[in-house]
């Protein structure tokens, strides 16, 4: 018996307007509402509604026998709410024939797993209640922005209680083994995954309609032809893709409705196929091993990990300065600064400053709305620096103030440090001076000007082991006094 | 093969960005094995030392013959310098400096302000014709002096020369287009100087462009055919270590830098209107514009009354090192050119390792990856970019980490393979 699992991802990223450098500190509203509306109810005319609308028929078709997931993240719901009712109306038709699942992830599609587990947790347990109080189900499989995983990342995921989680099939994790079966967490073998079987996904979100493809057309009996020459021990096929690519990655003019229609049934005409949904995989089966991941990977791009996102300097700094702000947003506890805070952390930003695609292709250029990665840096850190701002005001700390106390402790390092030279400089003089008068000449009999950089020699031994630290700083700035005016008469000499 | 090549003087003469490129694709030229190129120049012979001059004509045509060596050429070269007083010039100052030669020498000059805009309404109008044409009548002498396969051409004031050439020798012409008018006049072209662009492109059996952006306007303005131009980007000659002087810098402040003739083709009022914005909202930030132009006393007026003269400075025409120089002060450049042909020097300030921004009316924008490219009228946009390079750092990291790579694989050696491929096509034929 072979089990073969439908997964799909649901997100439409919440983009940001334009934010010039001048609109910091003026305006605190940072989204295309344009935009965000009518890609999405394009989106969901073309895509998620004429695809439910399959999905249902298939499961009033095939009853019991028809099985499918999905992972909606929180930023989509938040959209279907704003702009298209209706999907959320027929995902909660879909929920209600009991043959659906609906898995776990962070509320706002985001890498924060990464980045914080606290506020990892925290945006897990907020997508978890809002999916129970759509669908009136709790998720217990959960899967991560981007199939994001590691080891720590599946540990931390069943410290919270889930059973399962979805990843990718990684070619350079998997070497000779086969993702057609079930794994366990390196660290916590309580957590079951489901590895995704990339090749035959992808035969269907990116290879259905390319007419350069030696398997073009591809038709539901090929598709299931191939299933059914799998090597016959393996368990479990993970058909793992964006809930986009029917309709709107691949248009409904290319066949992928009538495709996705036709399939079950090519599939359930073999009795040693049936479908599950992935909790019912993780209980049904039995794992075959541990899967060692100690890197991150993702199921993106060729090389599966997170160059995409955090692959260069820009991203790593936005990222950085984003997860910077952590604390003083839970203090502000301010619902619009929350708010931000949330969509600010969508994947998708980060995605759009890759310079990958510059060599990598069309897959990055075709979700990009912005006209380079460069430009869509500038407009992220605007949005950010204006962010940051709100949030230190709501906290009190006014950027004023902290930026003169930085300034002054630096101008005191600076201020130190010069002193210090003047010091070197002068030790330095006296060992030329020093070195023919005192030989063959006692110590009392040195002559006065050698002995003013004596003290300064004093004053530099007293500044130094203590200007290591930035805090230790100001204590040497308070010293610079007597060292400065030992320094100077000394220099006049 | 044998390339009869009508160029211009090679840096440090006198000769602006045609004189440099000219250079360096001859120099990449050089590279390739079973390529000879005979350099022809216009030449106002003056001051120089007289004594290596040998008169290739029997004719009274004076040419002196050279062969010469230079640095980073594999091969060395003929060079034909034609005593004539056709010199694209740069700037004003430029041409007041050979000005004063000029009264030395006996010579006179011509202001043809090769990416300037050149009046014609005054007494030089007609003289310049007519140097061009005699200028052609020496290269018709001259192909009839020499064998070679083909002939090449650079810019309007050498097709003449060129369709001369092939006329006695019935070799193929090729033409480089480094400018057309529309770029230099801003639109209001003049007739004379269009009809022998024309006449050249016409007679040309190819055409080469510097971009694109300069190849749709020999098509769509000249109305050539499109199968007959192609397009060849410049590059940059490799910075060496020995040129870049290591200045430190006098301020503390973060530099940006406008670098060229403050004429209305390379739009030296959106730098300041983007200036303006940026210094509203920013401090610790100069502005420089070095050059000088016509537009100079327009724009230091429009400074002076946003108010902002405290942060804007102009440092007159710069040249050599002192280009070098402003570049290595430098924490930006900007170009926003209206209409740039090509553009070679956002390409020097990322070898010393200077962010840009660019226009996308620049042939440059059409190669750069690592340069951040807006609109010439989008000031909001200029501005925004300014901003967040200055501000945002890892940003010019970036452009430090990757812009440097890109622009040395910009090389000559490559555009002269290209040419070689065009040579190659026009034999065939």
């Amino acid at each position: 018996m072979k089990t073969i699992c439908l997964y799909f991802q649901v997100h439409q990223p919440f983009r940001f307007r334009r934010f010039r450098f001048f609109d910091i500190g003026e305006s605190s509203y940072y989204y295309d509402d344009y935009s965000n509306e009518s890609i999405m109810k394009k989106v969901a005319g073309r895509g998620y509604l004429p695809a439910n609308q399959v999905m249902l028929e298939l499961i009033e078709k095939y009853g019991e026998r028809f099985r499918v997931a999905w992972s909606v993240s929180g930023i989509a719901l938040d959209q279907f709410e704003l702009y298209a009712p209706e999907v959320l109306e027929s995902f909660r038709k879909l929920a209600a024939t009991g043959q659906v699942e609906f898995l776990a992830e962070t509320y706002s599609h985001s890498l924060v797993s990464l980045a914080d587990p606290e506020e990892f947790r925290a945006q897990v347990a907020e997508h978890s209640e809002r999916i129970e109080a759509l669908f009136g189900v709790k998720p217990v499989v959960f899967r991560n922005t981007e199939l994001v995983y590691s080891d720590d990342i599946g540990a931390m995921v069943a410290d919270m209680g889930y059973r399962a989680m979805l990843t990718e099939g990684a070619k350079h994790i998997l070497g000779w083994k086969s993702p057609n079966y079930l794994y366990y967490n390196a660290i916590n073998p309580r957590l079951k995954l489901l590895l995704k079987n990339y090749k035959l996904s992808d035969d269907i979100a990116f290879r259905f309609s390319d007419r350069g493809w030696g398997e073009w057309p591809l038709t539901a009996e090929k598709y299931a032809g191939w299933l059914k020459n799998l090597d016959k021990n393996e368990e479990v096929i993970n058909l793992f893709m964006d809930y986009e690519t029917f309709g709107e990655h691949q248009w409904a003019e290319t066949g992928i409705f009538e495709f996705l229609r036709a399939l079950p049934g090519e599939i359930l005409r073999h009795k040693e196929f049936r479908f599950a949904t992935p909790s019912e995989v993780a209980s049904d089966l039995e794992p075959v091993a541990a899967l060692n991941v100690p890197y991150p990977i993702s199921w993106a791009d060729e090389e599966r990990d997170l160059s995409a996102w955090l692959g260069n300097d820009m991203q790593n700094e936005a990222f950085t300065k984003l997860y910077g702000l952590k604390e003083m947003v839970k203090k502000s506890n301010d619902p619009k600064i929350l708010t931000d805070w949330r969509y600010l952390q969508v994947s998708d930003h980060f995605y759009y400053m890759s310079t990958k695609f510059f060599s990598d292709g069309e897959v990055h250029k075709y979700f990009n709305p912005y006209e380079s990665p460069y430009d869509a840096f500038i407009n992220y850190m605007n949005v950010l620096s204006d962010f940051a701002n709100r949030v230190k005001e709501a906290v009190g700390v006014t950027e004023t103030e902290k930026e003169l106390l930085q300034r002054k402790l630096k101008e005191k390092d600076e201020q130190v440090e010069k002193l210090q030279a003047e010091i070197n400089e002068l030790l330095e003089k006296r060992r030329l001076i020093a070195t023919p008068v005192v030989e063959g000449v006692e110590d009392d009999e040195t002559p006065e000007p050698v002995k003013a950089p004596n003290k300064a020699k004093s004053a530099a031994s007293a500044v130094k082991p203590r200007k290591k630290t930035a805090a230790a700083g100001k204590t040497a700035a308070k010293n610079k006094k007597p060292a400065s005016s030992s320094s100077k008469s000394a220099g006049k000499r | 093969m044998r390339v009869l090549m009508f160029g211009w003087e090679f840096p440090p003469h006198i000769s602006g960005g045609l004189g440099t490129a000219c250079y360096g694709l001859t120099r990449g030229m050089s590279h390739i094995p079973d390529l000879d190129v005979i350099f022809v120049v216009p030449k106002a012979w003056g001051d120089e030392d007289q004594s290596s001059l040998t008169l290739l004509s029997a004719e009274s045509f004076p040419v002196r013959k050279k062969f010469v060596e230079m640095k980073g050429f594999l091969k060395e070269m003929t060079f034909l310098e034609v005593h004539s007083r056709i010199v694209p010039y740069i700037s004003p100052e430029e041409y007041s400096r050979a000005g004063k030669k000029r009264e030395e020498g006996g010579g006179v000059y011509f202001n043809t302000e090769h990416i300037g805009n050149f009046k014609f309404t005054g007494k030089y109008g007609p003289d310049l014709f007519q140097e061009i044409a005699n200028y052609a009548l020496v290269a018709g002498v001259i192909a009839d002096d020499h064998s070679f396969d083909i002939i090449h051409a650079h810019d309007w004031l050498t097709y003449p020369a060129g369709i001369a050439a092939k006329a006695v020798s019935g070799r193929p012409l090729v033409i480089h287009v480094h400018a057309t008018d529309f770029d230099r006049s801003g639109g209001s072209v003049n007739p004379g100087v269009f009809e022998i662009e024309k006449r050249g492109m016409e007679a040309a059996d190819m055409i080469i462009a510097v971009s694109n952006l300069t190849r749709n306007t020999v098509i769509e303005k000249y109305g050539i055919d499109p199968a007959k131009v192609v397009t060849v980007y410049n590059a940059v000659e490799p910075l060496e270590i020995t040129d870049r002087p290591y200045f430190s810098k006098p301020l503390k402040d973060k530099i940006v830098t406008f670098l060229g003739r403050i004429t209305l083709q390379k739009g030296p009022e959106f730098f300041v209107e983007a200036a303006n914005k940026v210094l509203r909202k920013s401090g610790n930030v100069r502005f420089v514009m070095a050059g000088s132009g016509d537009m100079f006393p327009r724009i230091i007026r429009r400074a002076a009354s946003l108010g902002i003269m405290d942060r804007f400075h102009f440092t007159g025409f710069l040249r050599g090192v002192d280009v070098n120089h402003m570049f290595a002060i430098s924490d930006l450049y900007v170009m926003p050119s209206v209409s740039e042909p090509f553009g070679i020097s956002p390409l020097e300030a990322m070898q010393s390792n200077v962010p840009v921004i660019i226009s996308y009316q620049s042939g440059v924008s059409e190669i750069l990856k690592h340069a951040i490219k807006v609109d010439f009228w989008d000031i909001d946009a200029m501005a925004d970019a300014i901003y967040g390079i200055l501000h945002y750092n890892a940003l010019s990291e970036m452009f430090k980490k990757h812009g440097k790579t890109e622009v040395d694989n910009l090389k000559w050696e490559n555009s002269a393979q290209h040419v070689k491929q065009v040579y190659d096509s026009v034999m065939a034929k």
